[in-house]
């Protein structure tokens, strides 16, 4: 029973990141139709750069938890200016191979300052240790992981379902043409939106920093299992997206846990839910369903 | 509608393929002729081996465009079939010690059969959740094979692929170069007999128009599954011969740069034109040869680089602008 608990935990706290990055991924796709492939480098940029400020320049965790996210939202949001705009108007896929594109350059940008190696990143002190949660002890910094994100996804329920701004975003994501239709001008949300979402990815890799290995690579093979995530939840869908994060999460672990005889099954059950939820649903657990294709 | 929330305003740059179609008899076979003459020519002009890598990645550059740019679907996965292939024609050729282009037609085969049940849950989406989705499924793959040490030996991947062909000598990347050449041709012609047929037609009808091909009475998601797996075949024979080319294979060619990398080529030599992916694939492996013999490690920055430049910039391609600037000059000449 402990052990079941802490494999639980311990899902539910991936499980967090995967819902961070899933939740950004799904505003952008609201307004600018983009998947942003781009947002694992993002993620990878926020854990890095909270070592690089840490090493170089001493900057703590709790600095740089609000420095990157505000940093690289607005890299994000030059980059939307600069690259992303100018292909509104063009197929979807065109943005998918840009951003691409982007995170080959930025990926090899960090390889080429700071190899591949990993790099260490201390738990800050107040957080290291452990908690007694009753029936075993838990990681502080966990612990810690996963109030901080169930509390960045319910203030971006509250800010998506209380403000004009996260109407507007959630109005355009589960019903686009109906939005325009109305008259609401959606064009000018767009890039503090991009911005909000890459902080969102940002914010997860200062979060992941003392915890997983920081190196150019992190982001790399995440962001193709926060894609299958959102292909579970239904992309659409922004409720979807955080809880087929946690609900992938909780899998995963449990999956790590008690199927780590078959080694192939626990690293690809993640693919094998999403190949029977295509199945079951294909536009996703929480997505509409489209006009037949 | 989900996948295509701005109807009508989703654009594709005008198909080469119109343009192309409208080149005299004449000059479609002069370049046939150059064509093959530089193919025959090519590893006296460069290093035999880059000379094989671009045949392979030839392969796989036409694969994926036969979906991407003539039934408008990106798979963002197809690594899993280059790779799959490759690892199978790897093991085929040292367990069983068959001539290379049986372990290759194998590995190939291999691949079509994977492209069946993936190309089945993909087709069930389009646009960017297709690219997601063949992404997906090729990150289960790539896990698979590195996780099925006994049989991939994992990251010290496939080593010491036999290249036999009945005893002839093809030691040398020279010889083995014509040695591939005519299985390269022959994927190269059927990709133009598929796109050229009827069925390469109702392919293009519902890239087009999906709702019409359907209210015609065409069964788009079995027309599309068998585009998927003529894809995931043809990248599988590219991928073959690929392991036989380097004698090794390793999680590399399953992973999803890979992938990326094959749409690249397609973006670069562009969409919709089968030979603009041969050009594609020559620029680019080339390229990427030229920056890792002058000793420059960031790769990436430079394939990026120019995905970021030809998807903003440069969305015909090569072979597209060229084809444009052609018709344009003809029909100047006309007036």
């Amino acid at each position: 029973m402990t052990g079941f608990l802490q494999n639980t935990f311990n899902g539910l706290v991936s499980g967090a990141f995967y819902a961070l990055l899933a939740l950004g991924l799904a505003v952008i796709f609201g307004m600018l139709r983009v998947v942003n492939f781009a947002h694992g480098a993002f993620y990878m940029l926020g854990a890095f750069g909270a070592y690089v400020l840490l090493a170089e320049a001493g900057v703590p965790f709790w600095a740089a938890l609000v420095i990157m996210p505000v940093g690289l939202g607005l890299l994000g949001m030059a980059l939307e200016r600069a690259f992303i705009h100018r292909l509104t108007r063009l197929d979807p896929l065109y943005n998918f191979l840009l951003t691409f594109g982007l995170t080959l350059i930025l990926q090899d940008l960090v390889k080429l300052r700071y190899g591949v190696q990993s790099s260490p990143y201390a738990t800050p002190a107040e957080l290291s240790g452990s908690v007694d949660l009753g029936l075993f002890d838990f990681p502080t910094y966990r612990v810690f992981i996963l109030v901080f994100a169930v509390a960045v996804c319910v203030a971006a329920w509250w800010l998506l379902g209380h403000t004009r701004v996260g109407m507007v975003v959630r109005a355009a994501t589960e019903r686009p043409e109906l939005t325009r239709a109305f008259g609401i001008d959606v064009g000018r949300w767009i890039t503090p939106v991009f911005g909000f979402g890459i902080a969102l990815a940002a914010l997860a890799g200062v979060l992941a920093a003392p915890m997983r290995a920081v190196n150019p690579l992190m982001g790399a093979d995440l962001i193709i299992v926060v894609f299958a995530v959102v292909v579970i939840g239904g992309l659409g869908s922004i409720f979807g997206s955080v809880a087929a994060g946690f609900g992938i999460g909780l899998i995963q672990a449990w999956g790590e846990a008690y199927l780590s005889d078959w080694p192939i099954l626990s690293q690809t059950i993640v693919f094998i839910v999403m190949a029977v939820v295509l199945l079951w649903r294909p536009a996703g657990l929480f997505g509409r369903e489209e006009a037949p294709a | 509608m989900v996948d295509d929330p701005t109807p009508g305003t989703a654009k594709r740059p005008p198909s080469a393929l119109a343009a192309a179609g409208r080149a005299p008899r004449w000059l479609r076979y002069a370049l046939l002729a150059v064509g093959l003459a530089v193919a025959f020519w090519l590893p006296n002009g460069l290093y035999p081996a880059v000379a094989v890598d671009i045949l392979c990645w030839a392969l796989f550059a036409v694969s994926v465009d036969l979906l991407l740019g003539y039934t408008g679907l990106m798979s963002f996965g197809h690594a899993a079939f280059w790779g799959t292939s490759a690892y199978v024609t790897g093991l085929v050729a040292i367990h069983l010690g068959l001539p290379f282009p049986a372990a290759v037609l194998l590995g190939a085969l291999a691949a079509a059969a994977l492209a069946v049940p993936i190309g089945y849950l993909a087709v069930s989406r389009t646009g960017i959740y297709f690219a997601m989705v063949t992404l997906a499924f090729a990150q289960m793959v790539y896990y698979i094979a590195n996780e099925w040490r006994s049989v991939t030996r994992g990251e010290n991947g496939l080593q010491g692929v036999p290249r036999d062909l009945f005893g002839l000598d093809l030691t040398d990347d020279y010889w083995f170069y014509y040695a591939a050449l005519p299985i390269v041709l022959l994927g190269l012609a059927a990709a133009w007999r598929i796109v050229h047929s009827p069925f390469g037609r109702v392919l293009v009808g519902i890239r087009d128009n999906p709702a019409r091909a359907r209210a015609l009475g065409y069964p788009v998601r079995r027309y599309k599954l068998t585009a998927f797996v003529l894809s995931g075949f043809l990248a599988g024979l590219g991928g073959g011969l690929f392991a036989v080319g380097h004698r090794f294979v390793s999680l590399d060619t399953l992973h999803w740069t890979t992938s990326g990398k094959a749409v690249i080529v397609v973006v670069l030599g562009g969409i919709g034109t089968l030979w603009g992916g041969v050009l594609g694939a020559a620029v680019l492996v080339r390229l990427e040869d030229w920056l890792s013999f002058s000793g420059f490690e960031a790769i990436g920055l430079v394939t990026g680089g120019i995905f970021v430049v030809v998807v903003l910039v440069f969305r015909r391609g090569i072979w597209g602008s060229v084809a444009a600037l052609a018709v344009r000059w003809r029909t100047r000449r006309r007036e």
